[in-house]
């Protein structure tokens, strides 16, 4: 399940979610990402998140199809936070279950990767000087390269089930 | 009956820039988003940095487009800086 909300969310809650719905699961991997005070610049004092409604949601569905085509994940749960946010206030949740860890930390690390290069957010740094729109990382492109080959959007196929 | 207009949308930094969310741009045939792209950035001042060289992705009805897709009557063309979310 996707959600892009300008509404906090509640990381437990979300955990006690994931746990609740499959009794096959054997881990649970969890990332939540925070508004931290070292942006681009120094003295950053909050965010603001812009995305484009429709196509976000659309890209980070794709991205979760593909991890479940990759590895072997029985639920994927992806929050991300957009509108004014203010220094250690959560941005974005990834949760992923599965039976065993492997599948569960690398379709988690996936999802964060792919979505820090793919999902159309923006965000821009409010600090005592100013405000600025973050520029794209060359990090942050080779780490979400670093999983390809990426296979390509497959036709619906009835025989897998990708559950989501 | 005239063919609907093509529904141009400009997001975060673009937007800003630009002074504009959304225009309403006359299609024609064999229109790419690349001639779109040259065709917004001959407005001049602000819009030239359309085609300066510095990255500007594409979407077309909200798929990652590229610059020799077509684009059709109707259909919604986003411009934006690279993404950084996360």
């Amino acid at each position: 399940m996707i959600s892009v909300q300008a509404e906090d969310f509640d990381q437990a809650q979300e955990y006690r979610a994931l746990r609740d719905s499959d009794t096959g699961t054997g881990a649970i991997v969890t990332f939540t990402g925070l508004v931290r005070d070292q942006g681009d610049r120094a003295g950053v004092t909050g965010l603001y998140l812009e995305h484009y409604p429709g196509m976000t949601e659309q890209v980070i569905q794709g991205l979760v199809a593909e991890a479940a085509r990759r590895w072997n994940i029985q639920r994927a749960r992806v929050i991300h936070r957009v509108g004014h946010l203010t220094l250690s206030d959560q941005i974005v949740f990834v949760g992923v279950c599965s039976a065993h860890r492997e599948d569960a930390f690398a379709a988690c690390a996936f999802l964060m990767d792919a979505l820090k290069t793919s999902a159309p957010f923006w965000k821009k740094e409010i600090t005592d000087q100013g405000e600025h729109w973050v520029e794209q990382k060359t990090s942050d492109i080779e780490r979400a390269e670093a999983w390809a080959p990426v296979t390509p959007p497959a036709a619906p196929d009835p025989a897998s089930g990708s559950g989501s | 009956m005239t063919e609907p207009a093509l529904t141009v949308r400009f997001f975060a930094r673009l937007r800003e820039e630009l002074g504009t969310d959304t225009l309403a741009v006359p299609p024609r045939p064999g229109l790419t988003t690349g001639d779109l792209l040259r065709q917004l950035a001959a407005r001049g001042g602000a819009w030239r940095q359309l085609d300066s060289g510095r990255p500007v992705l594409v979407a077309v009805n909200r798929v990652m487009a590229k610059a020799d897709t077509p684009v059709h009557a109707g259909d919604e063309v986003a411009f934006f800086p690279p993404v950084t979310g996360g």
